[in-house]
């Protein structure tokens, strides 16, 4: 127990230094690393939570796809320097603290960590627990009620990333095409491959 | 990157290692933490791995961009028929219970169909979010000239 403890301040200290590091620093190339190990830093975090599941994604997504997705923009834009911004930061500042106090009085009410009498583990999530295995008879339950149980939000979600895949695809698609199609005709034995 | 030794040999050997990978998540989902979406990514990075060490030509040649593009839809249309046929078999849409010959195993079949739709649908998206990425002016040495 104190030893989890310990592992979660010390991550949490790592994150927030990565945070104000992200802030702080003018390189965007550095800025896209540091974003990488905040990843990290973060599926660590569901890792402990016992949100494995979550931890893969964040860092499959967060820390490996989207890292190379930022350093290809970078390419594309090819600058390197956040340009400085001339507002005066006051504006903002009041809205983040507002924003920051509301949240804080909100997670003042919220159940403690997997309470079994939290209102969200109260409503499904029972069912889904116990008759999981009889029902559908695959051990990880998380699998059962992402594929079977909410069946339809996968769906939807595979949509979602469908549509993201063709808005890519007519945002920049004409481009593609008209740079690589001359290409892919002369013979190009450059390395072995 | 031509000229990285070091990184050409060891993204050569990991590379089909990822690859693996991926599929051990996609069909040990069912097991263990995984599923399509993991395993789609995992199996896109192996792809987009490749680019970035040897250039976007060879991936193009490995994985073209004309047949990746076509699996972003062949995923979903999975996904969907999968509905369809557990309709059309006397259940509900995405009621995989009547796609076997019992419950179990007719939800295992289900649940396998529609994680492979997803992995499909993810890895096909990200190889194709990546290539246009790169191949908008180039990423790999081709368009540093």
């Amino acid at each position: 127990m104190i030893i989890q403890f310990v592992i979660n301040i010390t991550l949490l200290a790592f994150m927030g230094a990565v945070a104000i590091a992200i802030l702080k620093v003018r390189n965007l190339f550095a800025v896209t690393m540091l974003s990488g190990i905040y990843s990290f830093l973060a599926a660590t975090v569901f890792v402990l939570l016992d949100a494995v599941d979550v931890a893969f994604t964040e860092a499959a997504v967060g820390a490996g796809v989207s890292t190379v997705l930022m350093l290809a923009t970078l390419s594309l834009i090819g600058e390197n320097r956040e340009k400085v911004s001339t507002h005066t930061p006051i504006l903002p500042l009041i809205v983040v603290t507002i924003t920051g106090v509301a949240l804080l009085y909100g997670v003042a009410d919220m159940p403690a960590f997997a309470d079994p009498e939290a209102p969200a583990n109260k409503h499904v999530i029972p069912r889904y627990l116990e008759d999981s295995k009889e029902e559908i008879g695959v051990p990880n339950v998380v699998t059962s009620i992402l594929a079977s149980y909410r069946g339809y939000d996968t769906l939807g979600e595979t949509g979602v990333i469908f549509t993201a895949g063709v808005a890519v695809m007519s945002l920049l698609g004409g481009t593609f095409w008209r740079r690589r199609r001359p290409r892919e005709e002369e013979p190009s034995e450059g390395g072995e491959g | 990157m031509r000229h990285h030794r070091v990184l050409r040999v060891v993204s050569k050997f990991l590379i089909p290692f990822i690859m693996l990978f991926g599929l051990y998540v996609q069909f040990h989902g069912d097991f263990g933490p995984g599923g399509g979406f993991q395993a789609g990514v995992i199996f896109a990075a192996a792809i987009i791995l490749y680019a970035i060490v040897f250039g976007l030509d060879h991936a193009i040649k490995v994985a073209p961009p004309r047949i990746v593009t076509k699996f972003v839809a062949i995923g979903l249309i999975l996904y969907i028929l999968v509905g369809v046929a557990s309709m059309l078999l006397g259940g509900e849409f995405l009621n995989y219970s009547v796609l076997g010959s019992t419950q179990q195993g007719g939800q295992h079949l289900g649940i396998f169909l529609v994680e492979l739709g997803v992995g499909i649908t993810v890895a096909a998206t990200i190889t194709t979010i990546f290539y246009y990425f790169a191949g908008y002016r180039g990423l790999g040495d081709e368009g540093k000239e």
